[in-house]
């Protein structure tokens, strides 16, 4: 692909210390032995579901959510799980809603493509592609009439940044200085088409440029890279600065659905592709840098895969929801039982 | 018309239209609770207070901050909205047209009716969205539609087309400190004709219809700007000695099942009229409804009269005959109750 303009480079690179690296490999590990996990139970039949495994992003929300505080807000995709894991939503009403119990964060009608918890400031799951963004700019409008200085991430992946949602959120965004980052997680695909056979621009943090916001290309496997655009996009926001748009580039390993045969690529793309796995790599560099030992970091994974396990057999062990949910939540009074058919 | 055959009133009233009396509804609510706010595309008074000054002054008020004007951009202002409205406030936005809501339909239909079932009760939208449309004033198909079947066939958003004044001055303050998102639609000439509204009009509970006159030898159901027609034959009607009871529905969905079930029980002929197509239309709904309750009690099947399936056309005389007209009404109503 030819590169027909400059990547805006960001100046003043805050890094984050050696305790933050720890804890972005924290939420990088719980996302990807929560996705190992989620893969395993399909494959077992024991959930029956559509999944869209974001295996290979798990760096972008975690170095962003460093930065979050428990009452910032995120609205997300349907291939979303692993910025609600980052956020650190907690894996029991998680696991009891993507095997659609009542003890679900949505008491099991929401589903896996459409979680929701406001406690982690998990605000909006939409399974619409670009339809996390008009809604995170009315978190910002909320924020700004508030007064606080909280921020709303608003994630969507590549072939997002083609529908019209996209424009004119980030029109009114920047109109209204909207204390709001947008993270395109560039996985290189908008289902099963190429992102350059349906993206006219080389770079989609160019679009900034036209709706007046900063927009930087981030490597979105380098926990490093990922949190000093973050720290820089949210400080804007907090300060009343308005909105950016951060490109991440990454790669998803599961396709576009798990089971997905990945015919729309070759083997030795998709080999070298997986080789830039963000984990391994992590995790090499926190023991290069003495931040950790392997021992330890083994005994976090193990720690976290003790709370995958303790989540997946609570979420089994939950009831169905009742017949009488179909009409609850429809309004926030309850349909009569005597109307609910009429 | 004359509204003292109508109900007797003895509070005191003023003469307003449609549209001041949605500006006090909204001027009210919005000095009682700071969480209610404007948006939509040149709606504040730097931009002529909405294309028809529905909400001129409001920004003068209350300030840029809570009244925005926006782009036009449809999407957008939905989405500020339901963001707004999961974040504490009470969001009234305007979409100009209601055929503009074609271009924010995911906005409304899978997220703001949505959202609360879909997070199993943890996402409230209480957000109002005012749209206006109407045939009558030769702007042809695109900007004249009556959609409100779309949004009833949607569950979790509440559809609401007032008629007169009074109606719309309490129907806008129930719909904005209702807990769910709710659909009002302005329908061109309700906008423009003076009727009394009480001095001291407060909330009209959604759900409920009004029976504007009772009778007892045909009930006609109707809401928006087709009052008016309906109202011309029902004078008509009452001239010849015809007995007409007139429900104003107001709320579409959820509609007052009750109130039109007991008038087609007590009177056994049910007329239904809205300006919306007559093919799938709400009339439809009713019609089903009232025949599966009433299906041994009825004189005659329920009549239905909407618009024909074409779009709204443009030369004055392919628009009147696209609009029900009182004759028709008449005839319609003739038809059945010269049967058993």
């Amino acid at each position: 692909m030819s590169e027909t303009s400059e990547n805006r480079v960001l100046e003043n690179r805050a890094t984050p210390d050696a305790r933050t690296q720890l804890d972005i490999y924290r939420r990088m590990i719980r996302i990807e032995r929560n996705d190992d996990a989620t893969r395993t139970q399909i494959r077992r039949g024991r959930i029956t579901a559509p999944y869209y495994s974001a295996r290979g992003q798990e760096c972008i929300p975690s170095a962003i959510s460093v930065l979050l505080n428990n009452d910032d807000k995120i609205c997300t995709i349907y291939r979303g799980i692993h910025d609600m894991v980052a956020k650190d939503m907690p894996l029991r009403p998680l696991w009891a809603e993507i095997c659609g119990r009542v003890d679900g964060t949505c008491k099991g009608k929401g589903g896996p493509m459409h979680l929701t918890h406001p406690e982690t400031g998990v605000m909006v799951t939409t399974g619409i592609v670009g339809s996390s963004m008009p809604i995170a700019n009315g978190f910002g409008w909320a924020a700004l009439l508030d007064g606080t200085k909280q921020v709303t991430v608003a994630y969507f992946g590549d072939g997002a940044s083609n529908i019209g949602a996209f424009h004119e959120a980030l029109n009114l965004a920047s109109v209204w200085k909207l204390p709001v980052i947008f993270v395109c997680q560039n996985n290189g695909f908008a289902e099963h088409t190429r992102y350059e056979n349906g993206t006219s621009v080389d770079r989609i943090s160019q679009r900034a440029i036209g709706y007046g916001m900063p927009g930087y290309t981030v490597d979105g496997n380098d926990p490093v890279d990922v949190y000093a655009h973050a720290h820089a996009a949210i400080e804007r926001a907090r300060a009343g600065e308005g909105p950016t748009l951060l490109e991440c580039k990454t790669f998803r390993f599961m396709g576009h659905v798990f089971g997905d045969n990945d015919a729309y690529m070759t083997r030795e793309e998709k080999a070298e592709a997986m080789a830039r796995d963000p984990l391994p790599k992590f995790r090499q560099k926190l023991i290069d840098d003495g931040i950790a030992t392997a021992e330890e970091l083994d005994a976090l994974t193990a720690t976290i895969e003790a709370e995958v396990n303790d989540a997946i057999e609570f979420a089994m062990a939950c009831e169905y929801p009742s017949d009488d949910e179909l009409r609850r939540d429809v309004f926030a009074e309850e349909i009569p039982a005597k109307e609910y058919m009429a | 018309m004359s509204t003292e055959t109508l109900e007797a009133t003895l509070v005191e009233t003023v003469k307003m239209n449609g549209l001041q009396a949605i500006n006090a509804a909204l001027m009210e609510a919005m000095e009682a609770d700071p969480k209610v706010l404007v948006l939509g595309e040149d709606i504040a008074d730097n931009e002529g207070g909405g294309v028809v000054g529905v909400t001129r002054g409001l920004s003068t008020r209350f300030g840029t901050m809570r009244v925005r004007s926006t782009p036009i951009s449809e999407q957008a202002i939905i989405g500020a909205a339901i963001g707004a409205a999961m974040g504490g406030y009470k969001p009234v936005a305007e979409i100009m047209l209601m055929n503009f809501t074609t271009v924010a339909m995911d906005m409304i239909v899978n997220h703001a009716a949505k959202l609360r079932f879909m997070s199993g009760g943890q996402s409230q939208v209480p957000m109002v969205i005012r749209t206006l449309t109407g045939a009558g004033n030769q702007t042809a198909g695109q900007h004249a539609d009556f959609y409100e079947a779309w949004f009833c066939h949607t569950a979790g958003i509440k559809v609401v087309i007032p008629w007169t004044p009074a109606d719309f001055k309490g129907l806008y303050l129930s719909a904005i400190q209702d807990p769910d998102p709710v659909i009002i639609v302005e329908s061109g000439k309700t906008l423009f004709v003076p009727m009394d509204v009480p001095v001291d009009q407060g909330p009209i509970p959604l759900g409920k219809a009004n029976v504007v006159a009772p009778g007892s030898d045909i009930s006609i159901v109707s809401y928006g700007q087709m009052m008016f027609t309906v109202m011309q034959a029902y004078e008509e009607l009452t001239r010849a000695g015809v007995s007409v009871e007139v429900i104003d529905l107001r709320t579409i969905s959820p509609w007052d099942k009750e109130t039109v079930l007991a008038s087609a029980e007590k009177t056994g002929r049910l007329l239904v009229v809205h300006e919306a197509g007559r093919n799938f239309g709400p009339g439809a709904e009713i019609a089903a409804t009232v025949q599966e309750a009433l299906f041994g009690k009825l004189k005659a099947p329920v009549g239905r009269l909407g618009a024909p399936y074409c779009s709204v056309p443009f030369a004055k005389k392919l628009e009147d005959a696209f609009l029900v007209q009182p004759p028709e009404i008449i005839a319609e109503a003739r038809r059945l109750l010269a049967m058993a």
